[in-house]
């Protein structure tokens, strides 16, 4: 009886209209989010902000944009990991260039970069469709790997080819570099994601939205409807490569610290696409859902032997991780393809008529 | 008659001057002629049936008047503007809209968001706004949610509004699409065999709901159809084809006692 | 100035002034070509029956390879080696149809491919985790492949073909031959083909799927098996290789995922693309570009012809 929504009658298309209608929802999100701005930094260890949510949030947003790539407009990326590295690469250039200038803004900024890349590698779209697009993103990624190596410019000629995050300041607060402090950077973190979280929303529950499902579901209804494929196409490539893109810069920013080529290779995009896949097509929530279970498993993982009172080695827990990975993504896609999102949704479901069966 | 005169029918509609006009089209792919040497005019608020055996070339007809096919041969004339092709852009711009065959609607999402995406030409507020969402974006939304609720009343489906449409019954899932078609406010409404798979009764308040579109809004309507019942009972007009050529072009009354036409249905004896 | 010379002249100047050179590049074009065709086909075999576009096949290139090397290190001799392996792939492919393909049957092509991806992983953790991750040498000699090589002096100056190298050519060849007669002259080549063709179809004709997919997987383990022989004796057994599954692309994107000649032709082209790009462009980019060459390549070639050089073309209906 706690999920009920009878009685709530909506007087308005406003109402109606809402991204929340339920009262209970909307009860929830502000409840998470007071938790997490307010009770995690003051409650969590540092190594539970360092290592569990900041690069959870990091990842789900690396996830929500690949969500509008592949979930809500259908288009194949295996490119993640390359735009992932444009950002990184592009916040570090523009942070050595502009000493000065607020560093959280050159964040988000750097996402542009990898915007207008994903819109060049985008163009093709058109033209190929459905599975064939993967060659393109591969195309991106395959070439970008070689760029970050090969482009000592990006690195700023450093010996070692690896950025390095130098200290900035953001009002005072130590925001980037081995300074900046566990919480301060896990802030930063959140509002970025809880901001353009909310843009996402936006976007995808207007008329860019539509039209990105349009084109996922029928391109040629959609064409025939007025739907230009080339706006449609290349703005879900544009907003989703945008949102990797600034994801990336967070990664080397505010977690890593320094990065190589490496974490920016094909296996990322892999990860990443696993984490929509699993969290569910086509939904915000799911891209926290996957990001969550894709980053915390091998975690869990190397703590269950130990929890179960016997010593298990690190190779094997690997080993053992990827297996898990794989089975679950074949399971997810055979029995429940829509991911944990539709399970979650499936729960909230059997709440609204609990304590009855059905 | 000069297909320039309008008239007024029995039932006191007005039907105006030719507003579509295809010329001479020929459609192939690759070694097969899909449409040969076809031309044939459609009226101001009429509505034309377009009727034919099966693999005559009605859906590729109707698919040439959208801009899906690009025709090798022949001139499509539509609201005074000539062209040798039309692009889909163009035809949906120029309030050309359709409803499938195979029912194509987007399968993911609600009857409301179906329909409403047959408004997407009618809402501009740009990138910016709607990255906001309050404000304009959201009055544009509300204001074409209310044309699209005229829509959903209109067509009697307020009970599956939010439905996903793929757990829609076929009938229903026909109706919907319709609505989406009506949804851009079209001046040549294309149905392909709205009434397929439908039973009597469900033909009948299609039949109804054509008929009320053409009716109250005006819309000029070219529909292809099997049911022959329906198509002399509705339809003003009629164009036969048979293997992709016209062999009969008239009133029904006088297209059905066409022996070219009789002949096409039954076969012929050898 | 310098740059236009370097791009479009310098290197012809090169391939006709130093002709033994550029015969060797081409050679090594030709035998890597030729294992980019050998994995495509592997590919181009699933897809033609099921319409399943088996990521997998570059991990189970990998699995034949370490269970060959696996059973021989545990005493088994070469040849029953050999037999045993193909019996495991062919149970490996079996139980992939059974526990997975089987329930994904009409879904969409993007959620079979990333299940196959997932199938993919499940593979490489069990495999490392079975077989240890370290690297292996492939039992080459014990299988009785030629090594050494055979020395030529074309035009006063040297090419070096390797024994191996051309084993592996006339075994891709054998095998290619093989299958094109297979499909084309047998009672079951032709049900396969049906297959491909329409699914329903040839049920209606009482073609059994399920053997017909069984047969194809199995055919399938057997290039893979032969692939992995053939890649494992150049550069040994290690869970890198299965990277090389991805390179089949663009030779698919190239040759069609339909068929087998372009398969063929679209390993070669690729094969021969990358080593000529690589030796005589390669050093005015800094080297290393082998890794995306193919599949730029690719991209502009689908700009072009989005159904690739043997595929058909894609009619839309609506």
């Amino acid at each position: 009886m706690l999920y009920r929504e009878a009685g709530q009658f909506k007087t308005t298309y406003k109402a109606d209209n809402a991204i929340f209608p339920i009262l209970q929802d909307r009860i929830a999100i502000i409840f998470y989010l007071a938790v997490a701005f307010i009770v995690i930094p003051l409650v969590g260890t540092d190594f539970f902000l360092k290592s569990m949510m900041t690069p959870f949030l990091i990842f789900a947003l690396a996830a929500i944009g690949l969500n509008i790539l592949v979930g809500y407009t259908g288009q194949i990326s295996l490119g993640s990991g390359a735009f992932m590295g444009i950002g990184a690469y592009s916040c570090y250039k523009l942070v050595t260039l502009f000493p000065d200038a607020n560093v959280i803004l050159l964040i988000v900024l750097s996402g542009s970069f990898s915007a207008i890349i994903g819109m060049i590698f985008g163009l093709p779209s058109l033209r190929i469709k459905g599975f064939y697009l993967v060659v393109t993103t591969l195309a991106a990624q395959f070439f970008f790997e070689w760029v970050f190596i090969n482009v000592p410019w990006l690195y700023n000629y450093n010996n070692s080819g690896a950025i390095e995050v130098p200290r900035r300041d953001v009002m005072n607060v130590i925001v980037t570099g081995p300074e900046a402090t566990a919480v301060t950077q896990y802030l930063v973190v959140l509002s970025i994601v809880v901001v353009m979280t909310w843009v996402a929303s936006n976007l995808i529950h207007g008329r860019i939205g539509r039209s990105w499902m349009m084109i996922r579901d029928m391109d040629i209804a959609a064409e025939l409807m007025g739907v230009r494929p080339l706006f449609a196409k290349l703005s879900a490539f544009a907003v989703s490569s945008f949102y990797i893109g600034v994801s990336g810069a967070m990664l080397v920013f505010m977690w890593l610290g320094a990065a190589e080529a490496e974490p920016f290779d094909v296996n990322q995009s892999f990860l990443i696409l696993f984490m929509v896949i699993i969290g569910g097509l086509g939904s915000l929530v799911g891209a926290f859902l996957g990001a969550a279970f894709i980053h915390m498993l091998p975690i869990l993982m190397r703590a269950t032997p130990g929890f179960f009172g016997f010593k298990a080695n690190v190779t094997t827990v690997e080993h053992v991780s990827l297996m898990v990975v794989g089975g679950l993504i074949m399971f997810f896609l055979i029995k429940e393809p829509h991911g944990l999102a539709r399970i979650i949704a499936l729960f909230k479901q059997k709440l609204r008529v609990w304590p009855f069966p059905y | 008659m000069n297909k320039m005169d309008s008239y007024i029918t029995e039932d006191g509609r007005t039907i105006g001057a030719a507003v579509m006009e295809v010329k001479n089209i020929t459609l192939k792919f690759g070694g097969v002629t899909a449409i040969k040497d076809i031309s044939f005019d459609i009226r101001r608020g009429e509505i034309r049936a377009i009727i034919g055996p099966n693999g005559a070339g009605k859906t590729s007809m109707l698919n040439v008047i959208n801009g899906f096919y690009h025709p090798q041969e022949g001139q499509i004339n539509y609201q005074g503007q000539t062209r040798s092709k039309m692009k889909p852009y163009e035809a949906a711009v120029s309030g050309i809209s359709r409803t499938f065959q195979n029912v194509a609607l987007f399968a993911g999402m609600s009857t409301l968001d179906n329909i409403m995406a047959g408004r997407q030409l009618k809402m501009h507020k740009n990138f910016l706004w709607q990255m906001l969402r309050f404000g304009p974006a959201m009055d544009e939304e509300i204001e074409n949610r209310k044309f699209c609720e005229n829509i959903i009343d209109f067509l009697e489906i307020q009970a599956i509004r939010k439905t996903p449409v793929g757990q829609l019954p076929y009938g229903l899932q026909k109706r919907v699409e319709l609505g989406r078609a009506l949804a851009a406010e079209p001046s040549l409404l294309l149905l392909d065999e709205p009434m397929a798979g439908m039973n009597v009764e469900e033909k009948e308040d299609m039949s109804r709901f054509i008929l009320d579109v053409n009716d109250q809004l005006g819309t000029t309507i070219a529909l292809i159809e099997h049911d022959m019942g329906v198509v002399m009972d509705i339809a003003d007009r009629v164009v036969v084809m048979d293997y992709g050529r016209k062999i009969a072009d008239g009133y029904p009354a006088d297209v059905q006692a066409n022996q070219a036409v009789i002949d096409a249905y039954l076969g012929v004896a050898s | 100035m310098d740059l236009l010379y370097n791009i479009f002249v310098g290197p012809f100047v090169e391939m006709v002034t130093i002709p033994d050179f550029f015969m060797q590049v081409l050679w090594e074009g030709f035998v890597t070509g030729t294992l980019y065709s050998l994995i495509a086909l592997g590919f181009v075999l699933i897809f033609k029956a099921s319409g399943v576009f088996n990521f997998a096949q570059g991990i189970m290139v990998v699995f034949a390879a370490l269970t060959l090397v696996g059973l021989y290190a545990a005493g088994v001799p070469a040849f029953i080696a050999l037999i045993l392996t193909i019996a495991v792939m062919g149970v490996l492919a079996f139980t992939v149809e059974r526990l997975v393909l089987r329930h994904l049957v009409n879904q969409p092509d993007i959620i079979l491919f990333m299940a196959t991806i997932g199938l993919s992983y499940f593979l490489i953790g069990f495999g490392e985790f079975f077989f240890g991750g370290e690297t292996k040498s492939m039992i080459t000699e014990e299988l009785g492949l030629p090594t050494g090589s055979t020395v030529f002096e074309p035009f006063g100056g040297l090419l070096i073909l390797q024994h191996l190298d051309i084993a592996a050519v006339l075994i891709a060849g054998a095998l290619v031959a093989g299958l094109a007669f297979f499909f084309s002259k047998t009672r079951i080549g032709r049900a396969l083909r049906a297959v491909a063709d329409d699914h329903q179809a040839a049920l209606s004709v009482g073609i059994s799927l399920n053997q017909i997919w069984a047969i194809v997987w199995f055919a399938a383990g057997i290039v893979a098996l032969a692939t992995g022989i053939m890649w494992g004796a150049k550069s040994d057994v290690s869970f890198a290789l299965q990277i090389i599954a991805l390179k089949a692309l663009p030779v698919l994107i190239l040759g069609g995922f339909t068929s087998i000649p372009g398969a063929i032709v679209g390993g070669l082209i690729v094969g021969f693309g990358e080593k000529l790009f690589e030796v005589y462009w390669g050093g005015l980019l800094g080297g290393g570009v082998e890794g995306w060459f193919a599949y730029v390549l690719a991209l502009v070639f689908l700009m072009f012809r989005p159904q690739g050089l043997f595929g058909e073309k894609i009619i839309e209906r609506v």
